[in-house]
């Protein structure tokens, strides 16, 4: 046996874990410059390649693919590796998810501000990309699922499931809705396999499940294990975890047509897409509550950990975008909520306050690991990333709360006469104040995604990357 | 929206195939102990090797 056999693969981990924090630097900034642009549209002088239209995109790649992407693959083959006590399944195949992923990152960082899309909201990438992702997928399934297979634990640990739930539905949902048929094989353009209300189905049978196996499930793996862990504490509920699961991936495949309300779509499917958004409320909360919970009898542990309180304010926001979701979702909440700002509130509540915070909380206990450290270089500097980010998320979700319900309403109020109150630009003009606030709120999270870049640097600096022996007494438990 | 004729025969094979995979985890025993999973995953000390033998962080067991 080399010395390999008897290490965890913390290579690839360590790549995707620090791939995180720049990206999720990276995507912030787009996003911070995207809405500058709301406020000062002619920000960036007209330039074709930085118009709002390209960077918008550009953003949401860059945080959900580059940085949550990049946080699940770091996590999940951590998690894997560690519940299932063996090496990743090949290091080959992990080094190339890594390769492959980053490819795939740069050319959307490429094509996406030369205007290069398919016009389908989180797919905008092109038929190349596309099939890259495929192929890095099955690569992901294949190493994550066969470490799965030659485990030395008897149990797979709920973390897993929720992982391996994520990376089939996604392979899935990203082979459906990307068929398309490229214009000519020597260019990008390509033209989806469906047309018009079809393709707006199989968009947001795509873009709800997404949410729901990609930025959910996903970053639930993450959750049931590193809160125990940095709690130092079992999970709540070993037993409502598992119910969790499965519940969760019994109901989300149907959520998907509340995001076409009062479309073309038949009325019928509208209203299931209502009903099993309502029913997905009782498993979320259940997650949630049992996440928090774990803490239970420890409490004081908050006052000192940072990182504990990344983790559990996460949860807070998952509970709390989990409870406006299904609320959204219902059809006369919908006509007032749809197409107005409330939205952009809503996905950043679930952004920003879930899906950032579990990974920040998840990379800062990884970074010291994966570097042969006991902890960050400053847990000052952690309190400070913590408060900065969760004051940014508040300003931002609160900003587009009040905008979006403004938004509504001045759009719906009509005269006596039956004329409409306002003209469209009133509206557009009534959200200055709180597109400023929603910048000042992105720049918040920004500048403290910047601290935990300088703090990740301080941490790794002159310190040896360190490959943790897999223990021999491994799998002795039955 | 023929569409549908793909998309809701997938979601309930879907469904079904998730219920295999229940009902195959289920009977194979992976949910026969529904408390020790919790508690192995505290036991696996993944801190550096320099505080090696110290259990990780304040692990306290007083809730079992």
């Amino acid at each position: 046996m080399n010395s390999q056999a008897n290490t965890y693969n913390y290579t690839v981990v360590r790549q995707f874990a620090i791939m995180t924090v720049v990206w999720g630097a990276v995507g912030m900034l787009v996003g911070v410059i995207a809405a500058a642009q709301l406020i000062w549209p002619d920000l960036t002088h007209g330039i074709s390649w930085l118009s709002y239209g390209r960077l918008r995109p550009l953003h949401t790649n860059a945080v959900i693919f580059a940085f949550g992407g990049s946080g699940l693959f770091a996590t999940s083959y951590y998690v894997v590796q560690r519940t299932c006590h063996v090496r990743l399944f090949s290091d080959r195949l992990a080094a190339f998810t890594f390769w492959g992923w980053t490819a795939v990152i740069v050319l959307a960082v490429i094509t996406l501000p030369l205007g290069y899309t398919t016009s389908k909201e989180y797919a905008e990438l092109e038929w190349p990309v596309d099939i890259l992702i495929a192929l890095v997928w099955v690569a992901y399934a294949i190493v994550f699922f066969g470490t799965i297979v030659k485990r030395k634990t008897p149990h797979i640990y709920v973390a897993n499931w929720f992982f391996g739930g994520y990376i089939l539905t996604i392979a899935l949902l990203h082979l459906v809705n990307s068929a398309e048929l490229p214009v000519s094989f020597t260019g990008w353009k390509s033209y989806s396999a469906y047309a018009g209300s079809q393709d707006a189905m199989v968009q947001w049978w795509y873009g709800h499940n997404a949410v729901g196996f990609f930025l959910t499930a996903g970053f639930l793996g993450m959750m049931y294990y590193f809160v125990p862990k940095q709690a130092g504490r079992p999970v709540y509920s070993y037993r409502l975890s598992v119910v969790h699961f499965w519940a969760l991936v019994f109901t989300y495949m149907w959520a998907g047509p509340h995001h076409l309300h009062y479309t073309a779509l038949p009325d019928w499917t509208q209203s299931i897409g209502m009903v099993f958004s309502l029913i997905l409320l009782a498993p979320s909360w259940g997650g949630m509550i049992n996440g928090i919970m774990t803490l239970s009898g420890a409490w004081y542990k908050l006052r000192t950990d940072p990182i504990l309180k990344f983790l559990i304010v996460a949860l807070s926001f998952y509970g709390m975008s989990t409870f406006e979701g299904p609320m959204m979702s219902v059809k006369t909440v919908n006509a007032l909520s749809h197409y107005t700002e409330w939205t952009i509130g809503h996905v950043h509540a679930g952004a920003l306050g879930w899906v950032a915070m579990i990974t920040i909380g998840s990379i800062y206990y990884l970074i010291p690991r994966l570097f042969g450290r006991t902890e960050m270089y400053s847990t000052g500097l952690i309190t400070l990333h913590f408060w900065i980010s969760t004051i940014g998320v508040v300003l931002y979700i609160a900003a587009m709360w009040i905008a979006g319900v403004t938004q509504g309403l001045m759009w719906r109020a009509i005269n006596s006469d039956g004329t409409l109150t306002y003209s469209f630009v009133e509206a557009v003009k009534a959200m200055y104040p709180f597109y400023g606030i929603r910048l000042l709120g992105g720049m918040l999270f920004l500048g403290g995604m910047l601290i935990m870049v300088y703090n990740v640097v301080k941490t790794i600096a002159g310190h040896k990357a360190v490959d943790a022996p897999i223990p021999a007494v491994a799998g002795a438990h039955a | 929206m023929e569409i549908l004729y793909l998309l809701v025969p997938l979601s309930v094979t879907l469904v079904f195939v998730i219920a295999v995979v229940f009902w195959y985890a289920l009977k194979s025993g992976q949910f026969d102990d529904l408390e020790g999973p919790a508690y192995r995953i505290l036991m696996d000390d993944d801190a550096p090797a320099s505080t090696a033998g110290r259990p990780n962080g304040d692990f306290d067991l007083d809730q079992k």
